[in-house]
């Protein structure tokens, strides 16, 4: 039941500064995921939230007290592992209460608080097991269940899924959301994947080189991403990215083919730019979605293709540009086909080809 | 012949070579041991008998009974010398223990300055010959005058076996996971706690066995305790053998048996602890 403040955060090992002064608020029972490349600071993030690492400089406040030299058990948040990080030598059950036992709880209370929390993740049969008899499934549920007895203040996730096989991780994605819809608690959660950040947060934090690069709800950040980086790390498959110059309201590649400036973007003449255009908007006319609205052409040699069932993956270059699309409705494509694309300029976007900021107005 | 016969008579063949000559390496091993026991059983003139009686004629108790007896009858101070040995062996390795755990958790928990030259030299101190320290280490003694006292031989124990248990439960504590810790933490324990309740349960195992390790060392000196020992008051098992030899004979048959007094507790030690030698404690918390 708190909200979380870091105010001007950093973290230098020695002169090597690993977080540059990150600004964020995060509300009461909001579901937040730092997501980011290996290396960027989300992880030290959480760490120092959490009281596993020392804070550098600035402020980390949760609720309405300053913790920056609290040590964890004084912080009352509860934090799930990469790698679970369960006590091998106790039973399911022990690894549960310990938290409560450490407190000096009441036998009869902390049984109950270890039963509900059994209860909530369906872990009551496997109560007398010992870790390494468990699934990687079930040790994360116990991992989770360990920090949900103690009711924290703030639950903190460290990549709890990446050591979990792609079906199983999909499943636990979904108990972690059910999870804070049942709990109701702060929860901030990192993770390198961006289809869990995308899947299970109120507001997502793209972190780079330990700065914020955008912050904001999945659907914003996916289509009004503020820059290069943004655009290319959010989204399956990345925003296609393809350079050229600004003439007369077009922007010309290099191979002569040529785009309209999409609307609301301001270039000047002789710009260059950077020209982006997810899969999902650049389809071959007569295989786009409906309705088939568009707002400019384009032709594109098909090198490559990869049938999904509903949608085919294609392949093409557009001025020595690697380029996906999307082709719905499928049919067979021979490699080394000329198609004709639909662009839904819309929802392009043009970045300064040096900065990599959106040029939008 | 089909060739699914002649590679069963092939696997056959080489599971017999294999338990000949794991039959033979016993041997070599135990011999000596259970020589060691069969004398300790069987008349003088049986011991010395050449060739050799391997089988036994007549098994009886004298030697032990004698050497229990009273002094002139070929009688040691058994009991005195086991009471010393058991302090001085128990009582160093505790020591030794507690200041493996405490070196061997720094080593693989904290980094410090020095720390890797730190550790080369307690391993170094393992490379001195132990004997080529006993003339040194008998003046030093002599001249503040703990020689021949349990103090001495703790001391000398506590400081041959600490560069080993360091090592040993460095190595433990580096298989325990970090995280193991860092979970404890905030569950809501101290460092301290974390520790105890935490990381020395998952790591006790390994050690258990530094444990063995450095009280096998103590027990069975020889070489530095013939020479810091004098008398009855810190005379350890092995330098009691001794006293079986006098100026013209050897007592064989009553240092075999004091041999097997001082192999008993060795092995109800080892056979008590290694139960808890269970591997494979540690993994399962983590990842699998």
């Amino acid at each position: 039941m708190a909200e979380v403040h870091l105010e001007k955060v950093v973290k230098k090992y020695g002169s090597f500064q690993v977080v540059h002064g990150i600004d964020l608020e995060i509300a009461h029972n909001e579901f937040v995921v730092f997501v980011g490349p290996s290396g960027c600071g989300k992880s030290t993030t959480l760490r120092m939230i959490a009281g596993l690492e020392s804070i550098s400089g600035g402020n980390i406040r949760i609720g309405d007290r300053v913790v920056n030299d609290l040590p964890p058990r004084s912080r009352n948040i509860s934090m799930v592992f990469q790698n679970y990080a369960l006590y091998p030598h106790m039973t399911v059950r022990e690894n549960l209460g310990f938290s409560l036992k450490i407190a000096n709880k009441p036998q009869a209370e902390i049984e109950a608080a270890v039963n509900e929390a059994a209860e909530i993740l369906s872990l009551t049969p496997l109560m007398d097991r010992r870790p390494a008899e468990l699934s990687g499934g079930q040790r994360q549920r116990v991992a989770m269940g360990r920090a949900i007895v103690r009711h924290p203040d703030v639950f903190l996730f460290d990549e709890p899924l990446s050591n979990l096989d792609a079906k199983l991780r999909n499943q636990m994605r979904v108990e972690i959301k059910k999870l804070h819809a049942k709990i109701k608690t702060t929860i901030i959660y990192v993770t390198h994947d961006q289809v869990e950040a995308m899947t299970l947060a109120d507001r997502i934090v793209i972190m780079r080189n330990g700065h914020i690069e955008q912050q904001g709800t999945p659907l914003d950040v996916f289509t009004n991403p503020v820059n290069t980086f943004v655009a290319t790390f959010i989204g399956s498959p990345p925003m296609n990215l393809i350079d050229g110059t600004v003439e007369a309201g077009h922007v010309v590649f290099s191979d002569g083919s040529r785009l309209p400036v999409p609307p609301r973007y301001a270039a000047s003449e002789g710009q260059k730019v950077q020209f982006g255009v997810r899969a999902d908007n650049i389809m071959p006319i007569g295989h786009a979605l409906p309705p088939e609205e568009h707002m400019a052409e384009l032709d594109m040699t098909v090198s490559l293709s990869e049938p999904l069932g509903t949608e085919t993956i294609l392949f093409g270059e557009i001025s020595g540009t690697e380029v996906q699309a999307k082709m719905f409705n499928p049919r067979p494509v021979v490699p080394g086909e000329r198609m004709r694309f639909q662009v839904t300029l819309d929802k392009c976007h043009l970045f300064d080809a040096e900065s990599g900021h959106n040029l939008r107005v | 012949m089909d060739s699914n016969l002649s590679h069963r008579l092939k696997a056959r063949a080489l599971k017999l070579a294999h338990l000949a000559t794991l039959f033979v390496a016993m041997s070599i091993i135990c011999l000596p041991g259970l020589w060691i026991v069969l004398n300790s059983f069987r008349p003088t003139v049986e011991i010395m008998a050449k060739p050799p009686v391997w089988i036994p004629n007549e098994l009886n108790l004298d030697h032990y009974r004698s050497m229990f007896g009273g002094i002139g009858e070929g009688g040691v101070p058994v009991l005195t010398y086991f009471m010393n040995s058991l302090v001085i062996s128990v009582t160093s390795t505790v020591i030794a223990l507690l200041v493996g755990m405490a070196g061997g958790y720094a080593f693989a928990r904290y980094k410090f300055k020095g720390k890797a030259a730190l550790f080369v030299g307690l391993m170094v101190t393992r490379a001195v010959p132990g004997v080529a320290l006993s003339l040194p280490l008998f003046i030093v003694y002599a001249r503040i005058g703990i020689i021949d006292t349990h103090f001495g031989m703790i001391l000398t124990y506590v400081a041959m076996n600490v560069p080993f248990t360091v090592w040993l439960i460095d190595g433990f504590f580096r298989q325990v996971p970090k995280e193991l810790a860092e979970a404890a933490e905030i569950d809501g324990c101290t460092r301290w706690q974390a520790f105890w309740r935490v990381e020395f349960p998952v790591a006790k195992a390994g050690i258990a066995s530094a444990g063995i390790f450095a009280f096998l060392t103590s027990w069975n000196e020889y070489a530095l305790a013939s020479q810091l020992t004098r008398s009855v008051t810190s005379k350890t098992m092995p330098v009691g053998l001794l006293d079986f030899t006098s100026e013209f004979t050897l007592n064989w048959g009553g240092m075999c048996a004091l041999a097997v007094l001082m192999i008993i507790p060795a092995l109800v030690l080892t056979f008590l602890v290694q139960k808890h030698l269970i591997a494979g404690l540690t993994f399962g918390g983590v990842k699998g």
